[in-house]
């Protein structure tokens, strides 16, 4: 996939905690980036079959749905697109999961901004 | 039951028992042998006695049989004329003395008319008339004769052996004085004990031998008891006779033991007073009696102070058991507290990357310049939502604080209902984890109950956990329901989990049994709720069905309108009871 340097990363960012989404999303626009933000499992999934991405940027722990179970929705809609999973302490064997189940890779909250951001970028130039 | 009457209690249980115990065989063979020992000790002293009278009194038989045949010899070898010649029966005489030593006094030859015809002897008895001695007329009927002692014409204690002889169609008769003094020493050496000793009574009750004290003042009651035994006295020739009485003169009990001896003319008297008879007897039970007494000192003396110092033993070690169960209690919560970590850690992680993230977009607004767009207002929201953030750590923490602290085992008036719900929200996150969806129905209508809160906190957190666990993984639903019936105030707690297989029913409760794998339970969760719900007056029941779920029901008894605080100082027993292995 090849994507232009001067066209915004668009970001899909999903996270029940929505006063950390919507935080993240003013951070990561300052940076060039276009977040959309779905604060459910259910949201997440009808916002991907609206429009197009280039990474997500998963919570692993929902209310409505299980991280991993949307992770595979994900790879099934859209194989291409890279997913990060990001997740709070003690999910790190379910994160370890994800990464069997495709995701690029995972970061544990909170985290540094600059590791998100480096982190989106590689998976966006695997 | 840790009050001071209970241990001042088994302190005299304890005491009672021991001294029961030592006391009773001591005593029984204190007594059995006693008695055993003091009969055999008397059958022996008796049989010691009754040899020493029938040595003795054949000793004075052969010695009268003796002096008898003696006197026969002469009579056969010397013949009526021999005697007749004074100065050959006084060669005799000598002879006698010489060769038997100084026992014949002096011998005499009387005619049938009593009349002393030959003498020899100290005293000077020639011509002197006998016609009407009691020894001359006997002689004449019974041939040989042995006189009792009497005082005779000399007024000397003595008796006579006569033989009647015949010569000449004339009857003579031989006779000799015994010396009194050779024969009382054959009696007079019986000397036993204090009191013990012998002597020979004629059956007129006059004295054949010298008693070794004055009796003259016993002679009626001597006399008495030998008539008592008159009736076997002539049959029973060598069988002694024992008479315990109590003797009037000294007005002590004495042992009489009498014999016959001389044809039953005389009888041998051998007389000891009891206590000195028995006098080692009773110094043996004497000292038993010490000694048992002694025993009984020091085996009372020991219950008393070894019952004592057991009794505080137990009271210190049951303070020990009770401390130690509440530091299981604590060591169960710590266990709960940390099954529900991943839970809080989750929960306290959401705010807190939040507080990072608006911290970071204060920075980059700050880095744009406050002047720029509408910086400053952005930076207050931002700052107002750490804020909030903050208070939801706060909150978190104090939730788990509350729960943490240590426990507190004052009874009080609970209101179920409210801390019910506290554990659920204390344990939603985990729940939420693990796809569990708590239900609640809680009914309005329920009674206080009597417990310390932070015990019910521990028995509803660790029941939850459980149900929890237990429908891992998949996730299921809890249904937590409160309700009154009949007073009695009842929480179920059922799940829809794997359930409890029957074989491991009755077993859950405990202690240190478990299913999970090790490390991760420690088998002690449901037996600290049986200790708790028990200390409470209340019961726990387990319905489950396995793979359906499991329905733990706490039967609370409620407060009720007594006034429910207790004293700090009494120290609750908390997992006495549940221990039932």
């Amino acid at each position: 996939m090849v994507v232009m340097d001067t066209a915004p990363i668009r970001v899909l960012l999903v996270d029940d905690e929505a006063g950390f989404a919507e935080v993240l999303q003013k951070r990561l626009g300052k940076r060039g980036m276009e977040i959309s933000i779905a604060t459910s499992g259910t949201e997440a999934i009808q916002t991907l079959r609206a429009y197009d991405f280039d990474v997500a940027i998963l919570d692993l722990k929902m209310e409505d749905m299980d991280g991993i179970e949307i992770l595979q929705i994900f790879k099934k809609m859209v194989p291409d697109m890279s997913v990060v999973m990001l997740t709070g302490h003690g999910s790190e064997k379910a994160a370890r999961e994800g990464l069997a189940y495709g995701a690029f890779d995972y970061l544990l909250k909170p985290c540094e901004l600059e590791d998100l951001i480096d982190t989106v970028h590689q998976a966006i130039n695997r | 039951m840790s009050s001071p009457s209970y241990y001042q209690g088994l302190a005299k249980t304890m005491m009672f028992t021991i001294i029961l115990v030592s006391f009773a065989p001591l005593f029984l063979i204190t007594l059995i042998v006693g008695y055993q020992y003091s009969v055999a000790y008397k059958e022996k002293v008796v049989a010691h006695m009754r040899e020493l009278v029938l040595k003795h009194d054949q000793n004075v038989d052969s010695y009268l049989d003796e002096k008898v045949a003696e006197i026969l010899v002469l009579a056969d070898m010397g013949g009526v004329a021999s005697f007749h010649d004074e100065a050959n029966l006084e060669v005799l005489h000598n002879s006698l003395v010489r060769r038997h030593g100084s026992d014949f006094v002096d011998l005499g030859l009387v005619n049938s008319q009593g009349v002393q015809v030959a003498y020899s002897g100290p005293f000077k008895l020639r011509d002197a008339n006998y016609a009407d001695a009691d020894w001359f007329k006997a002689v004449k009927k019974h041939q040989v004769y042995v006189s009792d002692v009497f005082l005779g014409l000399r007024g000397f204690p003595h008796f006579i052996i006569a033989v009647l002889l015949e010569a000449g169609g004339q009857e003579w008769v031989l006779r000799t004085t015994l010396d009194f003094i050779a024969f009382n020493k054959l009696v007079e050496n019986i000397h036993v004990g204090e009191t013990g000793m012998a002597f020979i009574i004629n059956r007129k009750g006059d004295f054949q031998t010298t008693p070794r004290r004055d009796m003259t003042a016993e002679v009626p009651f001597l006399k008495c008891l030998i008539k008592g035994q008159n009736g076997h006295l002539d049959l029973v020739r060598g069988r002694t006779t024992m008479v315990t009485e109590i003797n009037p003169s000294t007005g002590q009990e004495t042992i009489f033991m009498t014999s016959p001896i001389k044809n039953g003319n005389w009888i041998m008297v051998y007389q000891q007073e009891t206590s000195d008879a028995f006098s080692d007897l009773n110094q043996a039970r004497n000292l038993a009696a010490v000694i048992l007494l002694l025993g009984g000192i020091g085996i009372t003396l020991m219950a008393f102070f070894m019952s004592r110092r057991m009794a505080r033993k137990v009271e210190v070690s049951d303070l020990e058991k009770d401390m130690m169960n509440e530091q299981v209690i604590e060591a169960g919560k710590l266990a709960s507290v940390g099954e529900l970590a991943a839970g809080i850690a989750h929960e306290i992680n959401n705010p807190v990357a939040i507080m990072v993230e608006e911290a970071g977009w204060i920075q980059d607004l700050l880095d744009e310049g406050l002047d720029k767009f509408d910086n400053k207002h952005e930076i207050q929201r931002a700052l107002t939502q750490i804020r909030s953030q903050g208070t939801r750590c706060k909150d978190i923490t104090h939730k788990l604080l509350s729960f943490a602290r240590k426990i507190d085992p004052t009874i009080k008036r609970v209101a179920l209902n409210g801390l019910v719900q506290e554990m659920v929200l204390l344990c939603e996150q985990r729940a939420k984890f693990a796809n569990v969806h708590i239900k609640t129905n809680l009914s309005d209508s329920i009674q206080d109950v009597a417990a310390s809160p932070s015990e019910l906190q521990q028995v509803f957190l660790n029941l939850i956990n459980n149900a929890i666990d237990a429908m891992d993984p998949g996730g299921g639903e809890l249904n937590i329901t409160t309700r009154m019936d009949n007073g009695v105030v009842l929480v179920s707690i059922a799940d829809t989990g794997c359930g409890i297989p029957k074989a491991n029913l009755s077993r859950i409760f405990d202690p240190f049994f478990t299913t999970k794998p090790v490390g991760k339970g420690t088998g002690l969760g449901l037996s600290i709720i049986y200790g708790i719900v028990n200390k409470m007056g209340g019961g726990i029941t387990v319905k489950s069905v396995l793979d359906e779920g499991t329905d733990f029901i706490l039967q609370l008894p409620s407060a009720g309108g007594v006034e429910v605080v207790q004293s700090k100082d009494s120290i609750p027993r908390l997992l006495t009871t549940n221990m039932r292995i």
